[in-house]
């Protein structure tokens, strides 16, 4: 029999398969600090293409792993065992564009800002816009459910896919959802987004495109008390408002951006929250309005308004640059997502900051405060012996004491790798078998992206969701 | 009544329906009946969330977000439960997306008659597959709802229908944001919301006139389209409301058979065999049949 490689050669030409030492180590971590190992890369460039290689990995018994752009954090797209690695990242082609009615079929490969730069003179934009926007890719959004700021008002990735047209792991090809908006059927698309590449590969999606904003306006308030801009946090939602941002950045998470991009951020305050809201005229002005004053009330220092488009952009940048500047602390970072209901914010930064403090390392700040969705970015020199193992410790309390505040393991990076280990804190057995089945009916020879997200017993035969009672009735 | 009762008489064993207030249909015929928990849990306006039975009757829940100024995108009629199992959104979809993103964590009681719970409590989760997804729109087929958390939203200080006869691609292009475009082949009709000043501003931009919405609304059939196809049904046979840009056909005739790709049809049979495999759940509801 030929082998893997010569079979994937065969079906992509010898410049898109590579077994070499560099692209393997290249391939076998994402953006998080795990890594695995991978046997061989393919870079197909159609869906036919996709199906012809996940029907080669099936033969020689090779599970297989899709890959976007390798930013994800929680080590969903690290190969862990010699797995197949398929990278979307050469369908790039935008497929066609509704601009009456604001949808867009475009290749996995498409970068999420690229697609809303490309589409930008029709009015419209891709509303999920993660930090990573530059950079990561639709198939990864989509697999991740990924989220952004503007995901507080207009909702994350799930919100903004209408069809997905995938590989099932057993190489046939189909659409899951659909253009017209009730499929028949259960929402097998509403399950796909978010499965980590588990369920098969989307080689083409059906994203709704945004309407552009006839108005922005957007706002950085300061406070003195962390708790204080976190009650302005909950005081504007409980007022009936869902602005389209409301991000959160601690004292020395300002500081570290400040040094790196000069803003004129407010260094001395303990926490500031970067508001934005859009929309038409008198809307905008009654909320901006109402916005100011709920602040007031809970002692905003300073309210600092973007004066034009360049001040709005710096303001931004403040916010999209975290990660470049916490490069000036510390050689090393671990960027965590958890979130908790939006009136626990106050309670359980607390208990981060505490939990920092006792492990003896520095912990950021800068989150999706709008929707409670926390991001503490641990800092830290690896070189320094027993650093990683506070870090993970550190870790570890932080998610559990988000869970513990009634809140969950992950707002947007996903489980992967990093937290699979971690569902048992919010599924019980039965929670977990449920997953499981759907799982094992996409997917019962567990050949997508095997050994993620769920704490998996080694075959789908041993999953029994249901056990058939004795003598059931049939 | 509590999760464990209900799960409890769910049970484990031969066949079992669950009833709402049978709006759309009602429980199968000649099987033993079950109705879901009612009764508001929480409703935390701050959060945005309400936690409640999946047999609270819509208009209980209706009233107690409104007296706070919040409502959910989930039609009015029936029960909660009995709205995401059938999945449908009501005419608001252009503006408030589709109904099934209301649903953020559901308990619910499986084949074997234990309590599950799918989602997560928080506005926003990826913690793992998300069930909820494949909930709502199963007909009780895979899972009884037992209690559910919603996302909220706030109600618009103001809303407005109009009418216009230019054409509703037009209208989709140049309004901002509208709730609702509903078109009959000739006319359309528009609702607004938001603040008034921003509602009367946009009515006179585009010529809309104030009006009610269409009296009723065809009811032989709900046919779903590509919204692109909509301009198709002028001149073909029958009377019909379109919602533009969404793709739902209010038809005097009944919606055309779906054609449904051999890989879905092996899908939902796996997924029913996993999470009901001696099929008692909701017995002979066959969802792919459904239109
Ligand atoms: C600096 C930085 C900032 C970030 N900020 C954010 C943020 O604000 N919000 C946020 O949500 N995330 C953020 N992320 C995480 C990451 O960028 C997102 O999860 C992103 O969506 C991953 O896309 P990708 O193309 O890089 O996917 P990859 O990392 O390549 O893959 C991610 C997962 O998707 C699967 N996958 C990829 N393509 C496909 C496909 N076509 N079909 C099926 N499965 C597929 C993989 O198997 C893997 O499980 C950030 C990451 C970094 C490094």
């Amino acid at each position: 029999m030929s082998s893997l490689t010569d079979d994937l050669i065969a079906v992509l030409g010898r410049d898109r398969v590579h077994d070499g030492v560099a692209h393997r180590s290249l391939y076998r971590k994402d953006a998080s600090n795990m890594e695995g190992a991978t046997s061989v890369v393919c870079l197909p460039r159609t869906t036919d293409e996709v199906r012809a290689c996940v029907e080669s990995a099936n033969r020689h018994g090779v599970p297989f792993v899709a890959r976007g752009s390798g930013t994800g954090l929680a080590g969903g797209a690290v190969p862990l065992d010699g797995e197949v690695v398929i990278s979307l990242s050469r369908m790039t082609d935008i497929v066609s564009v509704d601009p009456v009615n604001r949808r867009a079929w475009v290749q996995p490969g498409v970068l999420n800002l690229d697609l809303s730069n490309q589409l930008q003179h029709l009015g419209v934009h891709f509303a999920p816009d993660p930090s990573s926007q530059q950079t990561c890719s639709i198939g990864g959004n989509v697999a991740n459910n990924s989220g952004g700021p503007h995901c507080l008002a207009e909702g994350v990735t799930n919100a903004h896919v209408l069809a997905v047209k995938v590989v099932l792991p057993d190489g046939s090809v189909t659409v899951l959802g659909g253009d017209d908006p009730e499929p028949v059927g259960y929402d097998l698309r509403g399950v796909f987004v978010g499965s980590e590449g588990m369920l098969g590969i989307a080689t083409e999606v059906c994203v709704k495109l945004t309407q552009n904003y006839p108005a922005v306006r957007t706002m950085l308030m300061d406070f003195a008390d962390v708790s204080d801009g976190a009650a302005t946090v909950s005081g504007i939602i409980a007022a009936g408002m869902v602005p389209a941002a409301i991000e959160m950045m601690d004292q020395l998470c300002l500081e570290a951006v400040e040094a790196y991009i000069h803003a004129g951020l407010p260094v001395e305050s303990a926490a500031a929250l970067l508001v934005e809201v859009v929309g038409l005229p008198h809307e905008l002005e009654h909320q901006v309005e109402r916005i100011v004053a709920i602040a007031h009330e809970h002692r905003v220092n300073d309210v600092r308004v973007a004066q034009d488009e360049a001040e709005r952009q710096l303001l931004w940048k403040g916010r999209k640059s975290a990660f470049g500047a916490i490069a000036n602390i510390e050689p090393d970072y671990y960027l965590h997502d958890t979130v908790v209901p939006r009136s626990k914010l106050p309670d359980v930064l607390e208990q981060i900051y505490e939990i920092a403090r006792r492990h003896e390392l520095q912990v950021l700040n800068v989150f999706h405060a709008g929707d409670g969705n926390l991001h503490p970015l641990l800092v830290y020199d690896a070189r320094i012996p027993g650093t990683i193992e506070r870090v993970h410790a550190a870790g570890r309390e932080i998610v559990e004491a988000s869970v513990a505040a009634g809140g969950a393991l992950s707002g947007e990076h996903g489980i992967g790798l990093e937290k699979r280990d971690y569902m048992h804190l919010m599924f019980s057995d039965v929670d977990l078998a449920a997953q499981n089945a759907l799982r094992c009916a996409f997917d019962p020879e567990m050949r997508a992206n095997p050994g993620k997200v769920l704490p998996s017993p080694s075959s789908c035969a041993e999953i029994n969701a249901i056990p058939k009672p004795e003598g059931a009735w049939i | 009544m509590d999760l464990t009762e209900f799960a409890e008489e769910v049970g484990a064993a031969g066949p079992v329906t669950i009833a709402g207030l049978a709006t759309r249909g009602g429980p199968v015929d000649g099987v033993r009946t079950v109705m879901a928990p009612t009764g508001i849990e929480a409703f935390t306006p701050d959060e945005m969330t309400v936690r409640c039975g999946a047999g609270t009757p819509m208009e209980e829940l209706d009233d107690a977000l409104a007296r706070h100024g919040q409502a959910v995108v989930i039609p009015p009629t029936g029960t909660v439960g009995g709205a995401l199992a059938v999945g449908r959104s009501g005419l608001r979809r252009l503006g408030y997306g589709p109904m099934r993103d209301a649903l953020l964590q559901a308990r619910f009681v499986n084949a074997a008659g234990e309590l599950v719970t799918a989602g997560g409590p928080t506005v926003k989760n990826v913690s793992g597959f998300d069930l909820c997804r494949l909930l709502v729109g199963s007909w009780g087929t895979l899972g009884f709802l037992a209690e559910v958390l919603l996302r909220t939203r706030p109600l618009s200080a103001f809303e407005q229908w109009f009418t216009s006869t230019a054409d509703p691609d037009q209208l989709l292009r140049s309004l901002y944001r509208p709730t609702s475009v509903l078109w009959d082949g000739s006319h359309a009709w528009i609702l607004l919301e938001g603040h008034r000043d921003d509602v009367l501003a946009q009515a006179a931009e585009h010529d809309l006139t104030p009006a009610d919405p269409p009296a009723e609304l065809p009811t032989g059939g709900r046919w779903s389209m590509p919204p692109s196809e909509l301009a198709s049904l002028v001149g073909r046979d029958g009377r019909f409301v379109a919602e533009m840009g969404v793709g739902i056909v209010h038809h005097e005739r009944p919606a055309p058979a779906p054609t449904v790709d051999a890989s879905i049809v092996e899908l939902h049979r796996r997924i029913k065999a996993r999470f009901d495999p001696t099929g008692r759940l909701n017995p002979g509801v066959d969802v792919l049949a459904r239109s």
